[in-house]
């Protein structure tokens, strides 16, 4: 099988998108290569519309978004890539961390279970590996609206490159949702898929 | 963007500016006698069309039309633009002398200008307006019953996003730039000449959804659009289907979508919803009795206008299908 590389660093939007387009007109599978977020966002959501499967990843070169036709699936580099991706200490896929309180721990005492969740964060842009994509559910989602004592600290994770998503149904119930101050506010399908398409999920 | 000259000017010690400081809006507007107020204004941006004619039309009508927005007419303008140095002075000149007719068109003057060498082309105006200081049209006027009416279509900046990356059809960029350059003035006095209170704001580089969502916290209200009523030019449904989205779409979306309750709306057109505008038209809030009668005052005088929603007791904007 072919795969095309699209080199769209440097490029405005919406080049990224047309080169990446016109690759998928002769090709089932292809690397298209950024270098900024709204980049990644445009052409990984074009794609996902167009029926293909998009896993994005972080290299030295800039983002590359790995961007596969649906029946291509059955590709016998997509038959060698799943074992990889199936096992989590080969550490190849996308990354998540899953937080879905505002506590660290199921300890009794909030105030340490807050004061835990704050040095995690804290602490989480000096390790490695580090995650792809930073998933808040049920009470998690105060950590990302104003206020929250975590916010510098994801501002400086999102601007690192790591996606964040905030359940847009937990927002509402806790009638947040004017409130966020970092991240995108996401869906259930949208959360499922960041769970079930990683290679390793981390449940804080 | 604006907050480190807050602490610099207070309000108090400037009352004869209308709007400006605590109260932000189209324009800044400062008060000169009971009858006369002055609107003041400035926009420019690099070129959006090829032709360097069409690119200065569409600067003016874009710049003046902070003046309609806010009920105003135009009287003096200046120009303020910069060129690489190997820009044929020619070419220069068609720029200008494409601006000049708009304010021609317009009843007002161009008296000067600036113009500096830079690297990227970038041209518009400071323009300055005049308007009774009780006649002045502003975003906090909108109230729960009242019609939303839109004067031009939408979607040209997915035309003109298509142009830059080479993948337009020529007559979507003609339409697009047709209606870019035509003014907001008619519209804007056939909103003075109903009377009455009505909220009013143009629609441009935050798109539909970001200018709406200015109305709708300004006036403390919900704007709720209908998707299946609202107007684009040729093409622009098309670039959206084809995820052709400017990074401006990516910005406004990431301001604007927590404001914002699709009902029934395909992703795309949610996209194509927080695109980006250049010399958009006027998003007017009237009572339904008053908004009947613009509506047919519109028709007679062949200006544009649609019905495209209403406005709710509530917060944030919502899309319906």
């Amino acid at each position: 099988m072919v795969v095309e590389k699209v080199d769209a660093r440097g490029l405005p939007c919406p080049q990224p998108v047309i080169l990446t387009r016109r690759a998928l007109q002769t090709c089932d599978a292809l690397v298209t290569l950024v270098d900024n977020e709204t980049a990644q966002q445009n052409v990984t959501r074009m794609a996902e519309r167009a029926g293909c499967t998009v896993r994005a990843e972080r290299t030295a070169e800039g983002i590359c978004l790995h961007i596969a036709k649906a029946a291509a699936d059955q590709s016998p580099a997509a038959a060698v890539a799943q074992p990889v991706a199936a096992s989590p200490a080969a550490g190849a896929g996308p990354l998540a961390l899953v937080v879905g309180s505002e506590f660290m721990g199921r300890g009794e005492d909030a105030e340490l279970g807050s004061i835990l969740i704050r040095a995690f964060f804290h602490t989480l842009g000096e390790v490695t590996p580090q995650p792809d994509v930073i998933v808040f559910f049920n009470s998690g989602v105060k950590l990302v609206v104003e206020g929250s004592p975590v916010l510098p600290d994801l501002l400086a994770l999102r601007d690192g490159g790591i996606e964040i998503l905030a359940c847009g149904t937990c927002l509402g119930q806790f009638g947040l949702k004017d409130k966020v101050a970092v991240g995108v506010i996401s869906n259930m399908y949208a959360i499922a898929e960041a769970m079930l398409g990683a290679a390793k999920v981390v449940q804080l | 963007m604006l907050r480190p000259l807050r602490d610099m000017f207070k309000p108090e010690d400037h009352p004869r500016l209308l709007v400006g400081l605590e109260v932000s809006d189209d324009a800044a507007i400062y008060q000169i006698t009971d009858e006369t107020a002055v609107i003041q204004t400035v926009d420019f941006f690099p070129p959006v069309v090829d032709d360097p004619y069409d690119y200065g039309a569409v600067a003016a009508a874009n710049a003046m039309s902070d003046v309609y927005a806010m009920g105003g007419e135009v009287a003096l303008v200046l120009n303020i633009a910069g060129f690489p140095p190997q820009v044929p002075k020619e070419m220069i000149g068609e720029v200008l002398r494409g601006a000049g007719e708009k304010v021609r068109e317009a009843g007002a003057v161009v008296a000067g200008g600036h113009t500096v060498e830079i690297a990227e082309p970038l041209y518009g105006m400071a323009v300055m307006g005049l308007v009774h200081p009780q006649r002045v049209l502003t975003k906090a006027a909108a109230h729960p019953g009242d019609v939303l009416l839109l004067t031009k279509p939408l979607g040209v900046g997915m035309v003109t996003t298509a142009l830059k990356g080479d993948v337009a059809d020529p007559a979507h960029v003609a339409e697009a730039v047709a209606s870019m350059k035509r003014l907001n003035r008619l519209a804007s006095q056939l909103v003075q000449r109903a009377g009455g209170i009505a909220a009013c704001t143009d629609i441009t580089g935050f798109g539909l959804l970001g200018h709406g969502y200015e109305m709708a916290e300004k006036s403390g209200v919900q704007l709720r659009f209908r998707f299946s009523r609202l107007p684009f030019v040729a093409g622009a449904i098309q670039y959206a289907n084809d995820w052709l989205f400017p990074a401006g779409t990516c910005r406004n979306e990431a301001c604007y979508r927590p404001k914002t309750t699709f009902e029934g709306v395909e992703e795309e057109m949610q996209m194509l919803l927080f695109t980006p505008e250049t010399s958009g038209g006027l998003l007017v809030a009237a009572p339904p009795d008053r908004a009947k009668a613009l509506l047919a005052r519109f028709a007679e005088e062949g200006q544009d206008v649609w019905a495209i929603g209403e406005v709710a007791e509530g917060a944030g904007i919502v899309v319906e299908a």
